[in-house]
């Protein structure tokens, strides 16, 4: 069996704390091991932490967090020995670490299967990193490798940033997928398989800005969940939508895959909310996820 | 009880008292020196002659070397150039690869265990026209034992075919650039980086924390340090657990432990904050035998691993830029955190991109907190220039240049990592001294030997292995060159008021050598015969190790 791993880049600042907070909210019984170079400012959000060691932390739901120090192939090991192992490791590199380096090394492990990268970029930051002298080429390098790039802190920059930013992002991120995140709020799924989320290019040149956006709706009060479900998948730029709506007849979990919709009772008490997953290109709708395990 | 030696010479290294004949110890301090008329005034002595056909200089100084020199002794050396053993046999350099393997073959052949692991050190490849070795040269020493051969420069690590069986690479589809492939698609054998490196060497012997040191390796580095005129070393890269602290106290507080280590703690895998915290616990453990509580930050990587980072025009071979192993933003939350708590600092640039960054780091962390002696040390600084060296000087930086390194890769940097210019001003010990910038020069012990006296050789002739000088205008003067080993290296350590120079009130630490460094002239400073060491008033005489 092997255990898959996604590396979580990003420059010091990137928001890669918040995101990994976010997922492990939304584990939801999955058993996520998260591997951070250091407890320095204690990454896990207090409220998720059951016990604390010295360089490992038991989180709810059976998770865990630890540090791997200088020893990231020693930590990876002890992690994949754990019983039950975990369904999933997140390794967050730190800020200056090219992941594609990593992502090399950890194919040398036996049982140890590269998810894929995703590398996180701050809004009103990024550009500034890639114009760094110091450091410029090794955020350069991080773009490059990555699967999917996640471009955070976009409601503090504001929206004109967004695209500029997302523009320079895609002028060294090659075929990654660019998606938007507030508050590390992103489907689990882009996180843990970034590689299936592959755009497929139709005859597009790449480095414009064009890739995908990830938000949440939050439709207030009760409403006819079908008509807001076949509204999405009626959108041209949305490919996947998930979520909790409020309708009279109580919680609904609505799923949208291109244009299918689905609609059914959720089994328990969520927040409103639906991740939106859509192209930020709505002239070339041709562009959309590949399926998983493709 | 005060003991009075007399010496056919003392460099005193004390500039109002440069050259005598006498010095009074007391309580492993030294009193004075001058004629014995002058010393008598102290009171009853005992005129101890054994010393009277020695020369004396003050204790040499390694301001950058690593305890590991004592823990790899206990494997096979394999290295080009002759080399010492702490117990004071000379291991012939391995001048083909064919004696590489004879020498495995010799060495194998004592070990009883049939399933030992048998680690290697100091291969150089670059002086056998850098043919590569491959798992099946090292196959012939041994197919069921696992056997790793540490490269000199500590970047490459070569293994047999069992040991990467062990660590199970012994198959294709291995897809990383630190491990070429042969013909057949499985790896070559030859592991490059610390990457690849590290899931591999336990499985050849070599211990993860070899950087922390045991005990037989302090004690066989204790030997080196004798045999070399050393009497204070630095230890310069250490995690420093609380085990190896109590470790490192109990040996360096036995009578016979001949030498003082400074310990620091490295910056890697600890955040900044706890790393700043684990310094300030750390300087209370200090004692007279063992200095705690500096810091090591590790900016970039290796020249020639291609891992430093430089600034224009880049490597000469084209290789992309190397490796940043922190965070400009870590570094100055350490600097800014360490002058306003009075830490020493020590940060590893070898690229002058690395040093650029430190010089500017540094400029606006001292604004914050100005601090008139602060003494931070810009360690290897190899590729720094002119511009460099007055900014380093104004921002009362110290420089610990690797000198060693011209002599053991400087044609590699002609010819490959940087380029005949840039290769010339490496090291740049002239320029740094013109420039006023205090200095040390360093060995990097276990990458090359330990040796103060062939440092200041090196530093005052800049040869290659091959015969080139490189950077005719930063040789520097045999005077200069002993200076950076004694008081130079004290200044950079903050522990120029106890060691460096033989005068009143500090520590009786003396290099006692066989011949005059002065005399013999640069070409003769690595030949210097070392008779042994007086530490802290107590004697080691190279003859009893």
């Amino acid at each position: 069996m092997t255990l898959p791993v996604t590396i979580l880049s990003g420059y010091l600042g990137a928001g890669k704390t918040t995101l990994v907070n976010a997922m492990l909210r939304q584990a939801n019984g999955k058993r996520l091991a998260i591997m951070v170079n250091e407890f320095g400012d204690l990454p896990i959000d207090a409220d998720l932490i059951e016990a604390e060691g010295d360089d490992l932390i038991a989180l709810a739901g059976g998770c865990v967090c630890c540090s791997y120090g200088d020893d990231l192939i020693a930590a990876l090991g002890q992690m994949a020995a754990m019983v039950p192992p975990p369904d999933h490791i997140i390794l967050e590199a730190s800020g200056v670490a090219l992941p594609a380096a990593i992502a090399s090394s950890l194919g040398l492990m036996p049982d140890i299967e590269v998810a894929g990268i995703v590398v996180l970029a701050d809004v009103g930051q990024i550009e500034g990193q890639l114009a760094n002298d110091y450091i410029g080429d090794t955020v350069v390098r991080q773009l490059k490798a990555a699967d999917v790039v996640v471009m955070t802190k976009g409601d503090i920059a504001g929206q004109g940033k967004a695209a500029a930013a997302q523009a320079a992002v895609a002028a060294h991120s090659g075929d990654a997928a660019i998606v938007e995140a507030v508050q590390g709020k992103l489907p689990l799924d882009l996180v843990l398989f970034p590689a299936r989320v592959a755009v497929l290019e139709v005859g597009s040149p790449h480095g414009n800005a064009r890739g995908l956006v990830t938000q949440v709706d939050t439709p207030t009060g009760r409403i006819d969940a079908a008509e807001y479900a076949r509204a999405l998948a009626e959108r041209p730029d949305v490919i996947r939508a998930k979520g909790h709506v409020q309708t009279v007849d109580g919680l609904h979990i609505v799923q949208v895959v291109g244009r299918q919709w689905e609609l059914r009772k959720a089994p328990h008490l969520a927040p409103v909310g639906v991740v939106v997953i859509s192209l930020t290109d709505t002239e070339n709708p041709a562009r959309q996820l590949q399926p998983e395990g493709a | 009880m005060i003991t009075i030696y007399n010496a056919r010479k003392i460099i005193t290294m004390n500039p109002a008292h440069a050259h005598t004949t006498h010095v009074a110890v007391r309580d492993g301090k030294i009193l004075g020196t001058g004629p014995l008329e002058d010393l008598a005034g102290w009171g009853a002595y005992t005129l101890d002659t054994r010393f009277a056909d020695k020369v004396l200089m003050p204790g040499l100084i390694e301001a950058h070397s690593h305890l590991m020199e004592g823990s790899l002794w206990a494997y096979t050396y394999v290295g080009f150039f002759d080399r010492m053993s702490p117990e004071g046999e000379m291991q012939k350099g391995c001048k083909t690869l064919g004696e590489v393997i004879a020498k495995l073959k010799e060495a194998e052949a004592k070990i009883t265990d049939p399933d030992a692991p048998m680690p290697a050190w100091s291969l150089d490849p670059i002086y056998f026209d850098n043919v590569r070795v491959t798992r099946q040269d090292l196959d012939q020493v041994s197919t069921t034992r696992p056997i790793g051969i540490m490269h000199a420069s500590g970047h490459i690590l070569n293994v047999n075919t069992k040991a990467l069986e062990l660590a199970g690479l012994l198959r294709t589809g291995v897809n990383h650039e630190g491990v070429p492939l042969g013909k057949d698609g499985m790896p070559l054998g030859e592991l490059k980086g610390p990457d690849v490196m590290t899931p591999v060497s336990p499985h050849v012997g070599f211990d993860r924390d070899m950087l922390a040191c045991d005990e037989t390796g302090m004690l066989r580095f204790g030997k080196l340090c004798v045999r070399a005129g050393v009497t204070t070393a630095t230890d310069l890269a250490n995690k420093l657990p609380e085990e190896v602290v109590d470790l490192f106290r109990d040996v360096t507080a036995r009578p016979k432990y001949p030498t003082r280590i400074v310990s620091l703690r490295y910056h890697h895998g600890i955040s900044p904050e706890e790393l700043i915290a684990h310094a300030e616990a750390l300087k209370p453990q200090s004692t007279e035998m063992l200095r705690l509580g500096k810091i090591k930050v590790v900016v970039d990587g290796s020249i020639q691993g291609f891992s430093a980072r430089l600034r224009d025009p880049g490597y000469f071979n084209g290789a992309p830029n190397g490796l940043w192993y922190i965070s400009p933003e870590h570094l100055a939350y350490i600097l800014e955190n360490a002058l306003a708590k009075g830490i020493h600092i020590n940060t590893h640039t070898n690229g002058d991109q690395a040093t650029q960054l430190v010089i500017e780091t540094m400029t606006a962390a001292l604004q914050k907190h100005p601090s008139p002696d602060h003494r931070f040390v810009l360690q290897h600084c190899q590729l720094a220039d002119a511009a460099q060296f007055r900014k380093i000087a104004k921002l009362g930086l110290c420089v610990n240049l690797f000198a060693n390194h011209h002599f053991y890769w400087g044609d590699e940097h002609y010819k490959l990592t940087v380029g005949p210019e840039r290769a010339e001003r490496m090291n740049a010990c002239g320029t740094a001294l013109r420039e006023g910038v205090p200095m040390a020069i360093h060995s990097d012990a276990p990458i090359t030997p330990l040796g103060p006296l062939f440092t200041g050789w090196c530093a005052v002739n800049r040869l290659t292995a091959s015969g080139r000088t490189l950077g005719e205008a930063d040789k520097i003067t045999v005077a200069q060159a002993l200076h950076a080993i004694t008081l130079g290296a004290a200044y950079t350590l903050h522990l120029d008021q106890e060691i460096g120079s033989i005068e009143a009130g500090k520590r009786a630490d003396f290099a006692v050598l066989e011949d005059d460094p002065e005399e013999i002239g640069g070409d003769g400073l690595k030949d210097v015969r070392v008779w042994g060491t007086v530490q802290g008033g107590r004697i080691f005489p190279v003859a009893d190790l």
